[in-house]
Formats: C-alpha cells, sequence, structure tokens
C-alpha cells in the first residue's frame, strides 16, 4: 500500500514539468561548478607534486562540488515537497486516500517513500559527474561515498521538514516559503558567533555542522543519528497533524 | 444487519455546531436520499460516513464495524463520491482507476477486469487513455463515480453526484445509481428534489444539522391519500355554502377560485354532486397531496403559509 502510494507520487512529480526542470537546472549549474573546480584543479597541479601530503582531486573537485549542490538542494528541495499533501487538499484529492482503507501512517510513508525515490534519482544523476573522472583518474570511492551518503541524508532530512509544513496548509507557496526559511534557518543556526553553552546548542541543531564533514568524507555516527532523528520527528508530527485535521477542519 | 447504523452523530465546528444528534441506519437495497437546503449539514454527515472527518460525539457502524474503532477494515466497504471528485487530473482515466483498484486492495490479477467493468457501468469505455483534466465536467463526475463503485463497496455515499451535468447525463446517471440500488445500499446526497423522487425509496429531510423528515417511498405516496380535495369552482358559492355540503367536514380558500375542502370520508361524490346540481362551473378536483417539495419547504422554512404557497405553485401538476 504504502509503495502504490509512493509510485504515483513518483509518477506525478515527472507528469509536471517542474521536476524535469529543477533536475535540469540543478544538473546545468553542477556543470558549471564542476568545470570551473577541475579548472582550478589543473591550475595548481603543479604545486601539489611538490608537496607532502597533498589533497587529491576528489578533495579539490568532488568535496566543493557537492557542498555547492547541497546549497542548491536546499533551495530547490521546497519546489519539490510543497505540493505534496497541501495541493491534494487543495484539488479535493486527499477525500480519495482518507475513505480508502489506509491509515494516515501509510498515507504519511507512502508520500514521503516517493519523494526519496525522486531524491535518490536526483543523487544519482549529481554522481554522474565526478563518477565521470574515473575515465582519467583515481577517485577516492570511499570519500565519494560518503559525500553522497550524506547528501542522501540531507535530502531525506529536507522531505521530511517539507512534508510536514506541506501538511499544515492548503497552499503549495506557502508551503514552500516556510519549508525553505525553515531550512535556510537550520542551515545558518551555527554562524551565531560567540562560544557559550547556547552556541553549542545552535551548533548541534545546525545541519551544516552535521553535513559539511560528511560531504568531506568523514562518516560520524553522531551526525547520522541525528538525521534519523530529523526525519522521525517530523514524520512523526506530519501523522500527528494529518490526524488532527479530520478533527478540526 | 444493517449496512450503516449510525447513532447520536454530533460535530462542531469550533462553537458552530454542524451536525446534531442524529440517528439513522441504512438496509441493503436501499436508496436513502439524504435531503437539506444548503448548509444544513449534508455533506458533513456524509465526510463523517466515509471516515474523512472524524465525529465529535456519536457512534457509526458500517456493515457491523465500528468506523471509529477500526477505520480500515470498516473504510474497506465504502465507495465515496465527495462534493468535489477526488481526481488527479494528471492521470489518464485507466492509470486513475488501476491506482484507485490498488488502494482498494483488489488483487493484481482481477484489476483489469475490475476497472474494466467499472468504466463500462460509466460509459466511459472508450475514454481510458484521456487525460482527466482534458475531460468535460460531465465525464470527469463519472470517473468520480467509478471510483466509488470500483471495488464494488456494500455502500456507495454520493455526494451531489448529479450537480453540473447536462439533463441527458443526469438522465443516465440516475439510471446508473438505480441500477446500483439493486445490489448496493446508496446514500443519495442532494438538494435536488426531482431526483430524490426518482431514485430513491427512502428519504431524510436534514436542517440545521438535525433530522426534521424520514420516510419510506411508498409512505410518502400513501401519505397522498388524504380525504383532502382541491377544488376548482367558475362561479363559486360562499365559503358556508360549502361547508354545508354533507360530509364536508372544513372550507379554506386557497385563493380566487380555488379552495381546499376538507370531507369526513375518502370520497369526494357529495360535493360533485352539489356542484353539478348547483352549476358552480367545477373546473377542477384533485385530491390535496402533499408533494416532497411541500414538505421540505415546510420543514426547512418553518414557515405556515409556505405550504398552500407552493401548492398554488404546482397547481396542475396533481390533475
Amino acid at each position: 500500500m504504502i509503495a502504490t502510494i509512493a509510485l504515483r507520487e513518483l509518477r506525478s512529480m515527472f507528469l509536471s514539468p517542474l521536476a524535469w526542470v529543477v533536475l535540469a537546472v540543478t544538473q546545468a549549474v553542477l556543470a558549471w561548478v564542476f568545470l570551473s573546480q577541475i579548472e582550478v584543479f589543473f591550475s595548481i597541479q603543479a604545486q601539489l607534486t611538490t608537496m607532502t601530503n597533498a589533497p587529491g582531486v576528489t578533495d579539490l573537485v568532488v568535496a566543493p562540488l557537492l557542498e555547492i549542490a547541497s546549497i542548491i538542494l536546499l533551495m530547490v528541495s521546497p519546489l519539490l515537497t510543497m505540493r505534496l499533501i497541501s495541493e491534494e487538499h487543495q484539488n479535493g484529492t486527499f477525500s480519495l486516500l482518507l475513505s480508502a482503507p489506509v491509515s494516515i501512517t501509510q498515507i504519511t510513508l507512502g508520500k514521503y517513500l516517493g519523494i526519496i525515490l525522486f531524491y535518490i534519482l536526483f543523487i544519482a544523476m549529481i554522481s554522474l559527474m565526478p563518477l565521470s573522472l574515473t575515465m582519467g583518474t583515481d577517485l577516492d570511492l570511499g570519500k565519494l561515498a560518503a559525500g553522497l551518503l550524506g547528501l542522501f541524508l540531507l535530502l531525506s532530512a529536507f522531505a521530511a521538514a517539507g512534508l510536514f509544513l506541506s501538511s499544515l496548509t492548503t497552499s503549495p507557496v506557502v508551503a514552500a516559503v516556510s519549508t525553505f526559511g525553515l531550512l535556510l534557518l537550520l542551515w545558518i543556526l551555527d554562524k551565531s558567533g560567540g562560544s557559550g553553552n547556547a552556541d553549542n546548542v545552535f551548533t548541534y541543531l545546525a545541519l551544516t555542522s552535521h553535513i559539511l564533514p560528511m560531504l568531506r568524507g568523514i562518516i560520524n555516527s553522531a551526525d547520522i543519528s541525528y538525521f534519523v532523528l530529523f526525519v522521525t520527528t517530523f514524520l512523526l508530527l506530519t501523522i500527528r497533524q494529518m490526524d488532527a485535521r479530520r478533527l478540526q477542519q | 444487519m444493517s449496512l450503516i447504523s449510525v447513532k447520536n452523530l454530533v460535530r462542531y465546528y469550533g462553537n458552530y455546531c454542524a451536525v446534531d444528534d442524529i440517528s439513522f441506519t441504512l438496509q441493503a437495497g436501499d436508496i436513502l436520499g439524504f435531503l437539506g437546503p444548503n448548509g444544513a449539514g449534508k455533506s458533513t454527515t456524509m465526510q463523517i460516513l466515509s471516515g474523512n472527518l472524524a465525529p465529535s460525539e456519536g457512534e457509526i457502524l458500517i456493515n457491523g464495524i465500528d468506523l471509529l474503532d477500526h477505520p480500515k477494515q470498516a473504510k474497506a466497504s465504502i465507495g465515496y463520491l465527495p462534493e468535489v471528485p477526488p481526481l488527479y487530473k494528471e492521470m489518464t482515466v485507466d492509470e486513475y482507476l488501476y491506482y484507485c483498484a490498488k488502494l482498494h486492495n483488489i488483487r493484481k490479477i482481477e484489476i483489469r477486469d475490475t476497472v474494466d467493468l467499472a468504466r463500462k457501468r460509466c460509459g466511459l469505455a472508450d475514454i481510458g487513455k484521456r487525460l482527466i483534466g482534458n475531460l468535460s465536467k460531465g465525464y470527469q463526475q463519472r470517473v468520480g463515480i467509478a471510483q466509488a463503485i470500483l471495488h464494488s463497496p456494500k455502500i456507495i455515499i454520493l455526494d451531489e453526484p448529479t450537480v453540473g451535468l447536462d439533463p441527458n447525463q443526469i438522465r443516465e446517471i440516475r439510471e446508473l445509481i438505480a441500477e446500483l440500488g439493486k445490489e448496493h445500499g446508496i446514500i443519495l446526497c442532494t438538494h435536488i428534489l426531482p431526483e430524490v423522487q426518482a431514485v430513491c425509496n427512502r428519504v431524510q429531510i436534514i436542517n440545521e444539522g438535525k433530522l426534521v423528515y424520514e420516510a419510506d417511498k411508498d409512505q410518502l405516496l400513501n401519505n397522498q391519500e388524504t380525504n383532502s380535495y382541491e377544488v376548482r369552482l367558475l362561479n363559486p358559492p360562499s365559503i358556508n355554502d360549502l361547508s354545508n355540503i354533507d360530509n364536508v367536514n372544513n372550507v379554506e380558500r386557497l385563493h380566487d377560485n380555488t379552495f381546499l375542502v376538507h370531507m369526513d370520508e375518502n370520497s369526494a361524490d357529495s360535493l360533485t354532486r352539489a356542484a353539478v346540481e348547483n352549476n358552480w362551473g367545477l373546473n377542477k378536483l384533485a385530491p390535496y397531496k402533499q408533494t416532497l417539495e411541500q414538505i421540505f419547504v415546510e420543514l426547512t422554512l418553518g414557515e405556515a403559509d409556505s405550504a398552500a404557497e407552493t401548492a398554488t405553485s404546482d397547481e396542475g401538476q396533481n390533475l
């Protein structure tokens, strides 16, 4: 049942031009970044050979690429998640799910899985550019895998937050703007300056402090649990919100 | 066992009570007309029955299963067409119906036959490949109905299924509803009275959240066997003269030449005889029936004279 809902969600993403445009634009921007990073690498290649323990192509090309990708995804993810639930309320299609023998939890997980499938595709496309380097050089595949895992966890978090905010409103635009606001806030939360205890809390809550190490190839179980907690929290909130909606309205 | 049994259903929107202590049942083979003016609580009741809204109080048994305790099992025997058909405009008719079939746990090997049957019944046989968004309102409505009957549920709830359709389509849909009524229990929610008279065998009227009228169709018809007659006389005598005829109990003047005569027995012989003998110019003699429309207006407007008003506006219909 969850898979049925997820697959319909995935299909309908590709039936609207939005998903295609987002994929295309992201790919175009990343291609530019990729090429300019390679350019930089070539220009400093001579100096690198003289250094001991010099950073490799993975550190100088792939890591920056994934960092830029994470910022682009921060901006486009709200556009992809905004219509998940709000649009169904707007068009009255939600009653199809509510009157079918399906539980709210199944609906939530189905919707979430649908967008995650799309994001897996998204990450696969992003990974093609770094992988193309393997034709000419030796990549640190471990670091690349760590970076892609980080990107996946980040997108899972984006999707969960987007799903929840989409369940709060009947207007996709409102959902997009509020999702973007929330994600951006979490992104810059550790930039508060100072070094008190409160700052530690902010640093812990910020997405950046958990994602940047992973994009550079460091996998830390604390970071992974952060994302698991993040996703679980927002999924539970979504289920609660949809249950409560049947009561209020 | 009744298909639906609703007990003391209450639903509040904030402080506003949209549904106030409603109880009713739906038996197999019933086509129940659920009538009411706009904003009376019809759609709210339907949304609650289909599990889209939670009731504030009350108990709902669907096919013997409590909707609130076991929503999944209970919902399996319901097909619901909301006021706005829940259609994904970007899908084709076939894609949509296949999706609905999967949502209702229809087994994979049966899906194709199920969808074909539903499409045939709703007159959608030729348009399976078309996008729902490109269909006319009438066809979209049919896709909505196809979705509701797809899994042959025991109970079908249709919320204003003929709104926005042309007269031919309305007739087709009514025929479809009548046909479906042979196998399923149907609740037809509407404010179009002829629709109810055409297809329903039970009628309920809801007003301001309360059930104010309930009757079988037979009852509705039998109700019409009255001792009262609507009489039009071209040369009317005084009301006193009319009242003095044998067996006449009471006379009211509806307007100019038209009278409402209440007899003591179920026959207008004495009245007719008197009219002929005295050359009153008997022009119309009809049993005075309370139509569904009169009952509806009377109950939902609550005005005593409204019945008389509609009676005269319907003049001739009863002949």
